[in-house]
């Protein structure tokens, strides 16, 4: 089994918190275009993946990446989905940490990810869920690592090249789960006003953690609110404007993921997607590249691909899953 | 009433939860067994899902397909988010946790990870532990649920994704797990436990119409037995009818 070392630039907590310390936290004007957000992810970043599976992905952000063509980049994310598939097919990506990947159970194992990790294109780094949690947690934390009683005594241990560490206080050994400082975070929100003060409804996931964790961070947000609406509800706010970079106004920023209590994902669409890749294994999957993220010139030609009667029964199905 | 093996594994699967407790469950027929023993001997049993949620309820005809969509949180009491939803099982909240595998071993082991050739460069890669790992690290009781099939049955897993036992004995304590552990596998053909001592999987009831030599003829290893084998009470209409109405789309049921 291969033994890569954890990289040192993973959990250098001093590193991280120099990094931050040199770095603007305003508390002005973050909207901006989704181009000039892209443009902060540089090649062979590590970026952290806001929501979860096919829950709240920054959709829009892992679009512009793409068509920024950045190359060499980790994507990190707790369970990882399309976006992922999108990333390999591309080329952007030469790992990927995660602690599940494929798209949902009716959908079977991804072909996409067997297809790159199985030819070694791609290494999948496997971390447990929880691990994966804490690793953001620590970082967003300002510490090396956090002990746990998770991943111990399995194989993935080797893996990722986690540590242990002696309880001082009992003498057992825990799980050092080690910080994981991503470079960038990519992240979608329900709102934010436009110092990036940003709100989430229904799953929070690991986006709060995620945010604090990273050395840049950039959101997109269904809906820019007025600061007074902010303050009028300030226990709403999730992550506080001076840790966001930039912010782009989005709506259906995750679609053909779901956005909680806004639209449903769009099953269909995965169905149709994963049949493609049935066929003709992951050519479908650079055709569908060309047609949903290459040739629209902007994001609302991206929807016009889907249809506003799609989008609609989308809405309505959320509204009647919330209610 | 004729059960398919997807109701046979719900039904007998929801009969291992006691009431006052509480579950970790995923989406499919550990969820549909956890909504069943609700209604039944658990009516305060509190379901807790991966993707965050703390009680949800399950709607008929809206079962969710992942743990972390708008479904699976319907009617919820909490959404604590993932993180601190496992922090609960770490605490010793989760008196079970239900798992599935590609490979099981003699001694529980799942692996969900890679099968065959090298970790980096597997013959076959498959999602991964997603919850697993830490549902075996962290409940007070893991139940396995699975159809029962030789190739699935393996006497020792290419990799150890979520550990049970590990080699046996006292390994799991050795390897630094200090609490939890396998103690029940629900399968298409019986249920199984483990040896006290050498912790090796062993038969505990057959489900009707199951012989021995047909569990074993689909296990690939040597099977030992619990003192007293005993058979399981099929499937009720009574449980059958219950279970149906959750899934009347038969999406998880076959």
């Amino acid at each position: 089994m291969g033994d890569p070392d954890l990289r040192a630039s993973e959990w250098d907590f001093v590193a991280a918190r120099r990094r931050l310390e040199s770095k603007a936290k305003s508390a002005g004007e973050k909207l901006t275009s989704i181009e000039d957000a892209g443009s902060r992810v540089a090649d062979a970043d590590r970026i952290a993946v806001g929501g979860c599976l096919f829950s709240r992905t920054p959709m829009a952000l892992i679009r512009e990446i793409l068509r920024q063509r950045r190359h060499g980049l980790t994507l990190v994310r707790n369970l990882m989905c399309t976006e992922g598939e999108f990333m390999m097919v591309a080329g952007a990506v030469e790992r990927v940490m995660t602690a599940w990947m494929s798209i949902g159970l009716p959908w079977g194992v991804s072909k996409i990810m067997r297809h790159y990790v199985e030819s070694g294109a791609v290494a999948l780094e496997e971390w447990s869920h929880l691990a994966l949690g804490l690793r953001f947690r620590a970082a967003a934390m300002g510490v090396p690592f956090l002990p746990a009683l998770t991943m111990l005594g399995s194989d993935l241990v080797g893996v990722g090249g986690m540590k242990t560490v002696t309880d001082p206080y009992s003498g057992e050994s825990l799980a050092a789960v080690p910080a994981l400082f991503p470079d960038v975070a990519v992240l979608h929100v329900h709102r934010a006003d436009r110092f990036g003060n940003c709100q989430i409804d229904g799953y929070p996931h690991m986006d709060a953690d995620i945010a604090r964790a990273a050395a840049t961070v950039l959101v997109t947000a269904e809906e820019i609110i007025g600061e007074d609406e902010t303050r009028r509800h300030p226990d709403r706010t999730v992550i506080p404007g001076f840790v966001v970079d930039a912010l782009v106004h989005v709506p259906f920023g995750s679609y053909p993921h779901e956005c909680y209590g806004l639209y449903e994902a769009d099953y269909d669409h995965f169905a149709a997607y994963t049949t493609a890749i049935d066929a003709r294994g992951p050519a479908a999957v650079t055709d569908y590249l060309d047609r949903y993220v290459f040739a629209p010139a902007g994001f609302d030609d991206y929807l016009a691909l889907f249809g506003g009667e799609r989008l609609a029964t989308q809405q309505r199905l959320a509204r009647e899953l919330t209610a | 009433m004729t059960a398919t093996p997807s109701e046979l594994l719900a039904v007998m699967a929801s009969r291992e939860l006691r009431d006052d407790t509480t579950v970790f469950a995923g989406v499919g027929v550990p969820l549909l067994a956890a909504a069943l023993a609700q209604q039944r001997q658990a009516p305060r049993l509190t379901m807790v899902i991966e993707g965050g949620i703390i009680g949800p309820r399950i709607r008929p005809g809206r079962l969710p397909i992942s743990t972390n969509e708008m479904r699976a949180a319907h009617r919820a009491q909490m959404l604590p988010g993932i993180t601190d939803t496992f922090l609960f099982a770490q605490r010793g909240f989760l008196d079970y946790g239900f798992m599935g595998g590609a490979q099981i071993d003699q001694y529980g082991n799942v692996n969900t990870s890679v099968l065959g050739g090298d970790y980096w460069k597997p013959k076959v890669r498959l999602p991964g532990t997603g919850g697993a790992n830490d549902i075996a690290s962290l409940c007070k009781e893991v139940i396995i649920v699975t159809a029962h099939e030789a190739r699935r049955f393996v006497p020792k897993v290419d990799f150890v994704t979520s550990p049970a036992w590990r080699d046996g004995g006292d390994s799991r304590r050795r390897s630094g797990l200090l609490f939890g552990g396998v103690s029940r596998v629900v399968t298409t053909l019986g249920i199984f436990g483990f040896e006290p001592e050498s912790r090796r999987m062993r038969l505990e009831a057959l489900h009707p119409g199951v012989t021995r030599a047909e569990v074993q003829a689909h296990t690939g290893f040597p099977l030992l037995d619990a003192p007293h084998v005993t058979a399981t009470a099929p499937p009720t209409p009574d449980e059958l009818d219950m279970l149906r109405a959750l899934d009347p789309e038969r999406r998880f049921l076959g």
